[in-house]
């Protein structure tokens, strides 16, 4: 279900390949595949439809070099188009108006509340703003509540009415009491509202009106599904906002929902929300949305990472034993600790298109490496240089001493071996069709 | 099953209401497809699959409901388009019934009757649950509630209000405290005072964050050490609007705490129930109940054929 489009790709590419020339029907097969993904990655139906119909458009006729393969070429006019929609570069804040007056918008459960308190930090931190923060969700209970503990965590007043209901009459009173006390940004967080619901839409409209805000934001979650393009449609229709937040994008949707967005009401997405820190908070990169809703994984940081950690001289050694096969169980011990070295192992090999949902079946955690190093640590030099050696005495042994059971030793021989194909397969080609090798292997 | 019994009556206009886009939506254009032709034909299929892609249904799930429709209009030559509506609802019902609640403890016959509420950010838990604390008492349950979120802002307050509401008691240790001894102690509270329900809210959580995700595992294996066969029902809380994601989230969810039930938030809004087909077929877990509002009544126990009879109905 969530592979990524390069991963998907790759196997319509193999259909081009060896054709000189892009064509439509060579294309196609690639074209439906790229749809697919966007559906998969939650883009609007038709967005996804009209943006293939342009890809397709730009693909055509197009000569497929020799330097670069027709799956090279095709993800770079994907990617490019991609990127370009999502909106060249990353656009800032307008602070301009004396007090500055920031409202937030969105349907419940977005965060706006948690993006209120994020911004709030980050102009005053990050631009010296004095900020005051206004609690306008007189619905959901504890909101207030909610804002004000925010608040006080990072020491930015809160203005809150008790017992006024009447969101419309706190927002001004805020801006009154902001001009009173030289205040010079508002922050005003607000309930959280369905499009369909006529009474609330209303209400954020009079709040728009009555404080005019320099820049209205619409908060919106990642995950969000083909609903987003409805929904930012109708908050745009009634407060024209001038730029979109994204949040939880720690997870890990693939965020299709930001191109239908910005598709459909052409404004900028201005800041993302990584997570429920209070510095949980970024500016957004056009480009690396686009990687990712393309599911292209983030290779740069990937490579940067695993730099930092591995041992060049010790992999240089691997790679050798690896070749003649000679691998053991030194090895594998070795290999344990440069991988413990690395961190979540899952999460980086996440970063490797199309290895995040092979390694999804994979599991690795760092606890299930303790009864592995155990076992290992309670074999003989020999044994651990030739596992031939490891008949059943000798497994026995080996258990009680590492207080194991036989099982488990016999899982890890079986592991070991797995380990040594893969190994063998990863040197003698790309690790990504490892994995597949190996899973069709085991079937 | 007796617990549907429980909420007796639903009010099916309000359902209708909610899901009065989603049907516009499937149904206008499904009958300007069909229009004057007697059978299936690509047209009609494409137009259906538009029509459940814009409802979240997924492209996986929405093949397999075409490939259904297809392998019947085969076998039976000639389908007319009244008959499409009917087949298609059908199909779509078989998938959502298929799995059906048995799995789940009788409620009746298990007390006190544990229930764990799990789902990412912002999903709509923690209202799930002042919902539900209300009906089960309006049945003459006794509720007791477990403030396990210690950590988002004012959650524990947030929870309390709900138990004023409701009218129920809650247990909670404050922000900050340890989310598996509040949960520990509303087991204890819920089987020394002889309650009938338990229900413990916890922290959303992004369901990729292995340390959250391993802290539930924890909250259940504690409740354990009180009650051995609970959580009786671990209860999976997803926002209608959640795209694909949702399918990550009911998978991640289901490993860390064996979700075996899921209740759908948020359907008064632009209710593109089409998430539910395609988890509650994918997952075989089936969707217990829906949120259709912020009011405490505004919970509906799910009902497949109910719910497809909605999507489905003509005007
Ligand atoms: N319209 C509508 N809103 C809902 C529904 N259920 C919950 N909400 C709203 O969604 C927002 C979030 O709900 P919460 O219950 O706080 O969600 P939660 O999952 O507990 O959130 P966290 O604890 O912050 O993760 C609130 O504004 C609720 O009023 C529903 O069925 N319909
Ligand atoms: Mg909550």
């Amino acid at each position: 279900m969530f592979e990524g489009l390069s991963d998907k790709l790759e196997g319509a590419f193999k259909r081009l390949k060896g054709q000189g020339r892009i064509t439509e029907i060579n294309i196609s097969e690639t074209v439906k595949e790229i749809r697919k993904a966007l559906l998969n990655a939650d883009v609007n139906y038709k967005i996804a439809k009209d943006f293939t119909d342009s890809v397709k458009e730009k693909a055509m006729g197009q000569d497929v070099l020799k330097a670069v393969s027709p799956g090279q070429m095709m993800t770079k006019i994907v990617h490019d188009e991609l990127a370009e929609l999502m909106g060249g570069v990353s656009q800032d804040i307008n602070l301009k108006p004396n007090p500055s007056i920031i409202l937030m918008s969105g349907l419940q459960g977005s965060g706006k509340t948690t993006f209120s308190a994020k911004l709030a930090s980050f102009l005053k931190s990050k631009k010296g703003r004095q900020v005051l923060l206004v609690a306008c969700d007189v619905y959901r209970p504890a909101a207030i509540n909610q804002l004000k503990v925010l608040g006080e965590q990072i020491e930015i007043e809160v203005y809150s009415e008790e017992g006024n209901q009447d969101p419309v009459k706190i927002s001004k009173n805020a801006v009154a009491h902001a001009k009173n006390y030289g205040i010079n940004t508002v922050i005003i967080d607000t309930a959280g509202r369905l499009a369909v619901d006529q009474e609330m839409m209303d209400e954020i409209s009079r709040i728009h009106k009555a404080v005019n805000p320099a820049e209205t934001l619409f908060v919106v979650d990642a995950m969000t599904g083909q609903d987003a393009v409805n929904t930012a449609k109708a908050f745009n229709d009634i407060l024209d906002f001038d730029g979109v937040v994204l949040t939880k994008l720690d997870g890990d949707t693939r965020g299709g929902a930001a191109l239908s967005i910005k598709t459909i009401v052409n404004k900028p997405i201005k800041f993302v929300g990584i997570g429920e820190k209070i510095d949980a908070i970024d500016v957004f990169h056009p480009s690396r949305m686009a990687d990712r809703i393309l599911g292209m994984g983030d290779i740069v940081s990937l490579v940067e990472k695993a730099q930092e950690q591995y041992d060049e001289v010790e992999a240089r050694k691997l790679q050798k034993k690896l070749a003649k096969n000679q691998f053991t169980f030194d090895d594998f011990l070795k290999q344990i600790q440069q991988v413990k070295k690395m961190g979540n192992v899952k999460d980086l090999m996440g970063m490797i298109p199309g290895m995040g949902k092979a390694m999804k079946d994979v599991e690795i955690d760092d606890d299930a490496f303790k009864g592995i190093e155990a076992i290992i640590h309670s074999m003989t030099p020999a044994e651990r240089d030739d596992p031939s050696l490891m008949n059943g005495s000798r497994r026995k042994r080996i258990a009680a001493g590492s207080g194991s059971t036989i099982q488990d030793v016999n899982k890890l021989m079986k592991q070991f071996d797995d380990m040594r194909k893969m190994m063998k397969m990863i040197s003698s080609g790309g690790g990504r069709n490892a994995m597949r090798n190996l899973k069709q292997a085991r079937r | 099953m007796a617990f549907f019994g429980i909420f007796g009556k639903e009010k099916k206009d309000r359902l209708d209401d909610g899901l009065q886009k989603t049907r516009e939506n499937v149904f206008s254009r499904l009958s300007r497809a069909v229009v004057g032709k007697s059978k299936v034909d690509d047209e009609v299929l494409d137009e259906l699959e538009e029509a459940l892609i814009s409802s979240d249904v997924g492209v996986e799930t929405t093949l397999k409901i075409i490939e259904r429709l297809e392998e019947r209009v085969r076998r039976d030559k000639y389908i007319g388009t009244d008959e499409l509506h009917n087949t298609l609802r059908e199909e779509i019902s078989l998938m959502l019934d298929e799995y059906k609640s048995e799995k789940l403890p009788d409620i009746e016959n298990t007390k006190p009757y544990i229930i764990l509420v799990v789902g990412v950010n912002g999903v709509g838990k923690t209202t799930t649950i002042g919902k539900l604390a209300s009906r089960f008492k309006s049945v003459g349950k006794t509720v007791v509630l477990g403030a396990a979120d210690t950590f988002r802002a004012a959650a524990v307050d947030q929870l309390k209000i709900w138990s004023q509401r409701a009218g129920v008691e809650i247990v909670e240790h404050g922000m900050g405290a340890d989310p598996a001894s509040v949960a520990y102690d509303t087991a204890i509270v819920a089987k020394s005072k002889n309650y009938d329900v338990a229900i413990i809210d916890t922290a959303g959580r992004l369901h990729n964050k292995v340390n959250l995700m391993n802290e539930l595992s924890k909250i259940k294996r504690v409740i354990q050490k009180v009650i051995p066969d609970a959580p009786h029902e671990v209860l999976l809380i997803l926002d209608a609007s959640t795209g694909q994601n949702a399918f990550e989230q009911a998978k991640q969810f289901t490993a860390a705490t064996d979700v075996n039930a899921l209740a759908l938030t948020k359907l008064d809004g632009t209710a593109k129930g089409g998430v539910v087909i395609g988890i509650s077929d994918q997952f075989k877990v089936p969707v217990k109940y829906i949120g259709i509002g912020e009011k405490i009544d505004d919970l509906q126990v799910f009902n497949a054929s109910e719910f497809v009879d909605s999507l489905f109905k003509n005007k």
